[in-house]
């Protein structure tokens, strides 16, 4: 009997290469980025009359109008100063008295540590631009990110990406990250 | 001499056969790699820019609300307000609650408290709309967001 000719194989890779083709440009490879928040839980109404009032101290007021400008402490800022003002207001290096109090907590690594007591609070108008707001918040985030590092290099001498988790966590407890997103009033809107 | 004379005569050709599984071997990475593009993006985006950006860990938990000005094929029938869009379609701020329960629905019950939601909001949009999502997410109990920007590039 007679062998049947063989199926030619060479345009194999050419269908191959039409499909790889194909699959990279239906893809997307880009990976989101961003920042990552945690919004509050809707609390019921009644609790709110619970929680002890914050002092006027520990509380860092940003506020953002319906132009975009910026009021930090009563104060008016560009968006540059704004990461400066943040982290001193979460170091308070100097216990000023108009600063955040701070707390003795024991930290691994550490041992006792004062922690800031402040908080963050992020306002906006309901005409503000969502660009600016970010960049505010990005600034407050760099602010506390700043801080870490700062801290992880004159401790471990290393920046903080580098530590081990528990490291990192004893860092995050010393400067934690509490920005509270308020919600809006009723102003600005076009 | 005669055999000399021989060898010298052809080279062989070099074998194409397995440039076939080289290719597959290139494909199936990228099939395996990359997510499909399966959302068409109705909206203007211009994200904002940031420097303190983290990366979302795992796609498939991540669930996308885009908002911003329509198009320009899709402003007659939409206008050219900021607008909310769900999977493939323009929705309301009122739709958000039920688009995160069907989200919720197609995941894994362990993986659900690992979801995030991702607003891309194009950063012309006024505060007011961003808000409403914020509240409506509150509503709906997705509680991790992330705000989704672009790294920025210059160092001011």
């Amino acid at each position: 009997m007679r062998k049947p000719p063989e199926i030619p194989s060479a345009s194999l890779a050419d269908i191959a290469f039409l499909l790889l083709i194909f699959f990279l440009t239906t893809s997307s490879m880009d990976t989101d980025i961003g920042l990552e928040r945690r919004l509050p839980p809707l609390a019921p109404d009644v609790e709110q009359d619970d929680a002890p009032p914050i002092k006027e101290r520990n509380v860092f007021i940003v506020l953002v109008n319906k132009d975009n400008q910026l009021l930090v402490e009563g104060e008016w800022l560009q968006i540059g100063q704004l990461r400066e003002k943040a982290k001193e207001f979460l170091e308070n290096p100097n216990d000023s008295e108009n600063l955040p109090e701070k707390e003795i907590k024991e930290v691994d690594f550490f041992g006792e540590m004062p922690i800031t007591k402040g908080v963050i609070s992020l306002q906006n108008d309901l005409g503000t631009q969502y660009g600016v707001y970010l960049e505010v918040q990005n600034e407050l985030v760099g602010a506390v990110n700043e801080l870490r590092n700062e801290l992880a290099m004159s401790k471990f001498g290393k920046p903080l990406a580098m530590l081990t988790k528990e490291q990192q966590d004893a860092i995050r407890e010393i400067y934690p990250q509490r920005i509270s997103e308020a919600e809006p009033k009723r102003v600005g809107v076009k | 001499m005669a055999r000399f004379r021989k060898a010298k005569k052809e080279l062989p050709a070099i074998s194409t056969a397995s440039l076939p599984d080289i290719v597959f071997m290139l494909l199936f990475f990228f099939m395996s790699v990359v997510k499909m593009r399966d959302v068409t993006v109705m909206v203007r985006q211009s994200l904002p820019q940031g420097t303190e950006l983290t990366k979302l860990e795992k796609k498939s938990l991540v669930s996308n609300i885009y908002v911003g000005v329509p198009h320009n094929q899709y402003i007659g029938v939409y206008g050219s307000e900021p607008r909310i869009q769900l999977n493939d379609q323009f929705a309301e701020v009122s739709d958000i609650v039920n688009f995160i329960v069907v989200e919720r629905q197609a995941r894994d019950e362990a993986e659900v408290p690992l979801m995030v939601t991702s607003l891309k909001i194009d950063e012309y949009t006024q505060m007011k709309i961003v808000q409403d999502i914020k509240q409506e997410l509150r509503r709906a109990s997705a509680l991790h967001i992330n705000y989704s920007a672009k790294k920025r590039i210059d160092n001011r």
